[in-house]
């Protein structure tokens, strides 16, 4: 067997037995990304801090939680007011939690308005939204956790959802529950699966994300493939490498991000009732639902279009089928140009009545209903899912400006 | 004996084999896992059923009993309360409750054993919350109970009205008077 051909001193010895200097060159030094890129491009690398926020202040919480019904809040407020600053680590994994999603909405309207979804980011956009499904997951068991009324109530309304599935429906949410009603037994199981089970999936859907971002190469705002032109060396002519020029940029990034989080953690943390509820300061009462209740604010929208439907079953499946058709997106979009930037009028408008009826439901879901608020759910549900019947339609033959041959 | 040829036929049987035989070990392996989700013994049997005391209950008052870690209510409807249930009938989805789980002995116009004492379930038939009751009755609404969640409404007898996600009416569980003042929630008793 031919020795390995590999640098002198230490990391040469590193690198002739694990590929370390190779994989380093492949994902930063020597992966190109088009010089382009604005402030949308932001928020992936956010992601990844924020994902690192949350497991590094998850192992922590975890030292002084009890999963336990008749602890479990207790123990929340034992972190928050007996364990040294356990109040600081509480609010960065809650605050956390909504940074996540803010950071996650923004990265997928950047992949929406420069077509990142389209061929050949198909799979990018499926991981990605794999990714967005587990963040849902693991956002609602973790809500669970400080077994307050919120806590409590609105997990007996999401696991009732199932309940609305024909014939299993009854036995799934029993299943799910592991007793008749939420309980001891859901709790312990939700807490399992929020540290354990889908911290694994989702950090392993991240690798799988980034992986196939890298051999696809990154979209641009222009939507533009870098890869058609390329120097003698096989380096496209409009890619600068990731390291250092992007890492930089990312870190003024993070810098930004990290001093808005910080005001939100130490100035509000509960967001005026926003990003912690103030019925979950009351412990969980399986006797008494509160008066209003209503999800944490990144769950809202999907909320909103359950309760504008006046039939159990109608509401779920429209719920349901709101997330399954961001899954289909790069299927549904036949358009061949990417970018906004050269898109139609008919995308332009289809995109801002996206925006406007996925607000409207947000801010809508976080409410008491009555029937102006229900009117008004309706139609932006209507708004919501005519972005995608509208964009199935107008890309078929879309009229497009002319795409420049290179990034501008 | 040997022989350099590749007997792919052989080699397709054996790695199909090998899948099924593997799938199966894998599916079987699977089951006590998946079922040690089920409700545990400890579960099962904590479904006994409780004794209230109603026998110092006013008028239109509520009583909220745990049973299985459900809310029971036993409301004590008085005349006007009864007389708001033949009139509401036309608004209901479904006033006759063919739809809806009860005993036989309270599948009545009123709901229940007694006119008088209503006992039902106080978990929405939508998603499971608890709704509020609202004994007034006033000109939007004949009195009843509301779901704070998705704004379910139902009458004097747990009946769901009509434009509301929930499906079907509020679930009057087993139980009987075992004298004039307590009543027994999760049983029968004996005959009726």
């Amino acid at each position: 067997m031919s020795e390995k051909q590999t640098g002198p001193g230490f990391l040469g010895w590193i690198d002739a037995r694990f590929p370390l200097t190779k994989m380093f060159e492949e994902h930063l030094s020597k992966y190109y990304a088009p010089r382009n890129f604005n402030f949308w491009y932001f928020f992936g690398s956010l992601a990844l801090v924020v994902l690192v926020i949350q497991i590094v202040t998850g192992i922590f919480l975890t030292m002084h939680y009890k999963p336990d019904g008749e602890m479990a809040f207790d123990s929340v407020e034992y972190i928050m007011r007996d364990v040294d600053w356990g109040w600081l680590i509480r609010y960065l994994h809650s605050t956390g939690a909504s940074a996540f999603f803010i950071v996650v909405y923004l990265h997928m309207f950047r992949a929406l308005i420069y077509g990142s979804y389209q061929k050949p980011r198909e799979l990018i956009w499926l991981f990605g939204m794999f990714i967005f499904l587990a963040l849902m997951a693991e956002a609602f068991m973790g809500y669970l956790l400080p077994w307050g009324q919120m806590s409590y109530w609105g997990a007996q309304v999401i696991i009732s959802l199932f309940g609305a599935i024909p014939w299993v429906g009854d036995s799934l949410t029993l299943w799910i529950r592991g007793d008749f009603v939420v309980s001891d037994a859901t709790l312990n199981r939700f807490f399992a699966l929020h540290v354990v089970a889908v911290p694994l999936v989702l950090l392993m859907l991240v690798v799988m994300h980034v992986i196939a971002l890298h051999e696809v190469g990154s979209n641009n705002p222009d939507g533009v493939e870098i890869k058609k032109n390329k120097d003698a060396n096989g380096i496209p002519l409009d890619g600068i490498p990731f390291h250092p020029y992007y890492t930089v940029k990312d870190i003024l990034g993070v810098v930004v991000f990290l001093i808005l989080f910080s005001a939100v953690v130490f100035f509000m943390p509960d967001m005026g009732g926003y990003f912690l509820e103030h019925a979950n300061f009351v412990p969980a009462d399986q006797l008494k639902t509160p008066p209003h209740i209503a999800p944490v604010w990144y769950f809202t929208p999907f909320y909103a279009i359950l309760r504008a439907i006046p039939n159990k079953l109608f509401g779920v499946i429209a719920m349901f089928s709101s997330i399954a058709l961001l899954f289909l997106l790069p299927w549904i979009d036949r358009g061949k140009v990417k970018s906004v930037r050269y898109r139609s009028l008919g995308f332009k408008m289809l995109l801002v009545m996206l925006v406007i009826s996925f607000i409207g439901l947000g801010y809508l879901g976080a409410l008491p209903v009555d029937d102006t608020r229900k009117f008004f759910a309706r139609v932006f549900s209507i708004g919501y899912f005519g972005f995608f019947l509208g964009l199935w339609w107008i890309s078929k033959n879309e009229t497009t400006k002319p795409v420049p041959e290179r990034v501008r | 004996m040997s022989s350099d040829v590749v007997d792919s036929n052989r080699r397709r049987f054996l790695t199909a084999g090998t899948l099924v035989v593997g799938s199966v070990g894998v599916a079987a392996a699977a089951v006590p896992f998946i079922e040690s989700w089920n409700p545990s013994a400890r579960a099962r049997t904590a479904g006994a059923p409780v004794q209230a005391d109603i026998s110092k209950m006013q008028p239109g008052q509520q009583l909220i009993v745990n049973w299985r870690g459900k809310p029971v209510w036993v409301v004590r409807r008085d005349k006007k309360a009864l007389a708001t249930l033949p009139k509401v009938d036309d608004d209901l989805r479904d006033p006759d409750s063919k739809e809806s789980i009860q005993p036989s002995y309270a599948n009545n116009e009123w709901r229940s054993r007694k006119p008088e004492y209503l006992v039902v379930v106080g978990i929405c038939t939508h998603l499971g919350c608890s709704p509020t009751y609202v004994p007034e009755i006033s000109a939007d609404f004949e009195g009843g109970f509301i779901c704070p969640c998705h704004g379910s409404k139902f009458d004097y007898a747990g009946r769901v009205y009509q434009g509301v996600p929930a499906p079907t009416n509020l679930t009057i569980p087993p139980y009987y008077f075992v004298s004039e003042g307590v009543v027994l929630i999760g049983e029968d008793g004996a005959a009726t």
